[in-house]
């Protein structure tokens, strides 16, 4: 409706209903969570066939960035979210729990795919049966893969869980993944 | 099965064993017909055997497909408990050998290395001592590739349990020795770096340990098994059909193909020959694969390089295949689609109108990403002339598919030796002769174009209405209404389900072009539900094995776009 040629209406800076217009009351740790589910920025640790779809969820068919979360990072050090997406294996957990101590607090985990969350059906010489042996993990996306509409879901999940105050991790589960490693 | 060979041969083993006996080779080998010419030969013989094979004018073998261990444990009519099975190809003569290496000592298996005769040996044997513990002298890097450092006993023998893990940390991680000596510096800019195992060019999980003198790389290692997931192992506590879902997950950028050449595997060894409509539904979905594994290829590639959009163009594509791969299975990625004797379902009554629009549908966006690269600057700077890769380079590195084919080989399994109905179409194989970045890109782009062509040829053979299984009921489940309703199909479902297909005793090794080269799958049955062991013969594990050797010389970011353009799978890779 608004055309080009329609201009705004100018600001009026006087309160219209008598209630406040210019500010608004909250706690600070409220604003400071809105702020962070709304631009988590990513990790892809991406090793495998989910990370095709993780592929696809970036993608502008399903376009993560509606969730303001489509600023992958590969540096840990400059993201909050760490996305598993695929099968660990032996040889490359000491890598996943490398990563997951160099992202800066607060950070979350989603796991996505079953392979990453249980292992899947590779119970096998060589395959990690699910990474919480090794990180905490915050939501676990069912799946092999799991549909975009999944991992969307399980982002929306976390932004919930984010938005409520809840920490990013379970001390004591993070204590006890910490001595399994070392 | 009988060990002693046949009196009569097939003409192509005949003419094999004469052209041996010839060499000063007599005697110390054996010629027997499988399903293809098979040299049975001891370890000491081995190597001169290889060198016979590679150079004698009549034989030429110059392509070493794959080496792969087999554990008799619990076959002892065989000739010994180990053994080492190579797969060869001539490429002037277009044509498969197998050579069989008994190996008679039970407690150190040993076979001498042939790395200097086909430099593509060196990853397989790596393979063969991680995974049965065969010693290979002469071998110039044998340590585990696949199983972590830490790991205890060889994975794939019959005495090893397939859920025994090994606890792996960090300080286990082995570098390479030159690696870890100090290297007296004549640069100031001299140093070691690691790229991966977690880093966005690597597409999975590849770990490139790389020695640079100011940008360029003066030697590297290339370090796979980060994703090593057992698909040896757990095919051997499977049935046959309950694989294919491992199957797909080979290589997961184009599951189909994977299915459909793990199934004639199968399909071979029974017997069974599927529909017309069924082999055309698996060609058709086939090829679309191939077109959705080098968009990603492509697409992924490009992005390394610093060109975003035609990613975003490129998947497009992808996902609308995955429409037509959804209303088909149900499945976008990994659509374990194919079953041993035709397909899990028929196709959706609108498959043909799906597929013809989709014909419509990815030329335009193949045309837009031509447009933005082919003639980009950057591009241009970036892919043509690196990571060259001669002829000779290729065909010593047993390299395969698009790879081969840039460097100026028309070799495509489709073609030379064309399964199901690749042999009616009208088609072409794209070369080049550049060898380069720039070639490979070229030659997938073309590769989508002849898919294309493929599909359209096979949409106007499709029968519309048919059966799409074989009708054995040894191997394929009854309908489900028949299943209710007789007492004899109930009792096959019930067997099937229950015991698996038996497959006769015997071992075979089929190939098929997937999307980055020769896709084999060698299978050995015992007769039982389940094989007895099956080897994949992955296309981009020979490819990557070359990379270590291809980036030296040039600089790192040479590196990363090389990588995108050999297509490595990890999945595939490590299996």
């Amino acid at each position: 409706m608004t055309g080009k040629s329609q201009a705004l209406p100018a600001y009026d800076p006087k309160p219209k209903t008598g209630g406040a217009a210019d500010f608004f009351v909250t706690r600070l740790e409220a604003m400071v969570s809105w702020g962070r589910k709304n631009s988590l920025w990513p990790f892809p640790f991406a090793t495998a066939c989910c990370g095709i779809e993780f592929m696809s969820v970036a993608a502008p068919h399903y376009d993560i960035a509606r969730f303001g979360s489509e600023v992958m990072r590969f540096s840990p050090r400059q993201a909050d979210l760490l996305i598993v997406a695929g099968t660990v294996t032996d040889k490359m957990a000491p890598v996943l729990r490398k990563i997951y101590d160099q992202m800066p607090e607060p950070k979350w985990v989603i796991s996505m795919g079953v392979c990453a969350s249980s292992g899947g059906f590779y119970r096998a010489y060589h395959v990690s049966q699910g990474i919480d042996e090794i990180i905490p993990v915050d939501v676990y996306v069912p799946g092999c893969p799991p549909t975009p509409e999944e991992l969307i879901y399980a982002i929306m999940q976390l932004q919930e869980k984010i938005a409520s105050g809840e920490k990013s991790r379970d001390s004591r589960s993070a204590k006890l993944a910490a001595e399994r490693v070392s | 099965m009988t060990v002693a060979a046949e009196p009569t041969l097939s003409p192509a083993s005949e003419r094999l064993r004469g052209r041996l006996a010839t060499s000063a080779l007599s005697g110390r080998f054996e010629v027997v017909d499988r399903d293809l010419p098979t040299i049975e030969v001891g370890p000491e013989a081995w190597p001169a055997l290889a060198r016979f094979l590679r150079d004698d004018p009549e034989c030429r073998f110059d392509l070493f497909l794959d080496l792969c261990g087999v554990d008799n444990l619990r076959r002892r009519s065989q000739k010994s408990r180990f053994e080492a099975v190579v797969h060869l190809h001539s490429l002037p003569r277009n044509e498969h050998v197998r050579v069989r290496v008994l190996l008679p000592d039970e407690k150190k298996p040993a076979l001498p290395s042939v790395t200097d005769v086909y430099p593509a040996a060196n990853w397989f044997e790596r393979e063969a001592f991680d995974l049965y513990g065969f010693d290979f002298p002469g071998h110039p890097n044998l340590h585990r590739i696949l199983c972590h450092d830490a790991f205890v006993g060889h994975a794939l023998r019959k005495d090893y349990a397939p859920g025994q893990r090994w606890f792996f940390a960090e300080e286990d991680m082995r570098m390479p020795q030159w690696a870890r000596e100090e290297v007296e510096a004549d640069h100031f800019e001299t140093q070691t770096i690691s790229i991966g195992p977690s880093h966005p060019a690597t597409h999975g999980i590849i770990h490139l340990v790389a020695r640079l003198d100011g940008e360029k790389i003066i030697r590297a290692e290339t370090m796979i098994g980060y994703l090593h997931r057992c698909f040896e192992k757990m095919s051997e506590t499977h049935y046959w059909n309950q694989i294919i879902p491992y199957t797909d997950r080979l290589n997961y950028v184009s599951s189909m193909i994977n299915g459909v050449g793990y199934v004639r595997t199968a399909e071979k060894m029974l017997g069974v020959e599927i529909p017309d409509r069924g082999q055309l539904v698996r060609t058709i979905l086939s090829e679309f694969t191939r077109i959705m594994d080098h968009c990603v290829c492509i697409g992924a590639n490009l992005v390394d390089i610093g060109a975003l959009t035609n990613f975003t163009y490129l998947y497009q594509n992808r996902e609308n295949i995955y429409d037509l791969l959804e209303a088909c299975c149900g499945a976008r990625l990994t659509v374990s689609y194919v079953r041993v004797g035709g397909l899990a379902i028929d196709v959706p009554d609108d498959f043909a109108p799906r597929c013809r629009s989709l014909l419509e549908s990815i030329p335009p966006f193949l045309r837009d990403v031509e447009k933005l690269v082919n003639n980009n600057r950057i591009v241009r700077n970036r892919l043509q002339g690196t990571g060259i890769v001669t002829r000779e380079q290729a065909i010593g590195w047993g390299m395969t598919g698009p790879m081969l084919r840039a460097s100026g080989v028309a070799y495509d399994v489709r073609r030379s030796r064309p399964y199901d109905f690749y042999d009616r179409f009208d088609w072409d194989i794209p070369i080049s002769n550049d060898g380069d970045n720039l070639a490979r890109y070229l030659v997938r782009m073309e590769e989508m174009r002849q898919s294309l062509k493929i599909i359209r040829q096979a949409l106007d053979m499709l029968p519309a209405k048919g059966p799409v299984n074989s009708d054995d009921w040894r191997v394929v489940l009854p309908p489900k209404d028949a299943v209710y309703h007789d007492m004899e199909s109930l009792i096959y479902h019930f067997k099937l389900i229950m015991e698996g297909i038996r497959v006769p005793a015997g071992e075979r090794y089929e190939w098929i072009e997937g999307a980055n080269g020769e896709l084999g799958f060698y299978a050995v049955s015992d007769g039982r539900g389940g094989p007895y062991r099956l080897k994949v013969r992955p296309p981009c594990f020979p490819n990557l094995a070359a990379f270590e050797q291809i980036v030296v010389g040039g600089t790192v970011s040479d590196a990363v776009a090389t990588l995108g353009t050999l297509n490595v799978i990890a999945g595939e890779l490590d299996r």
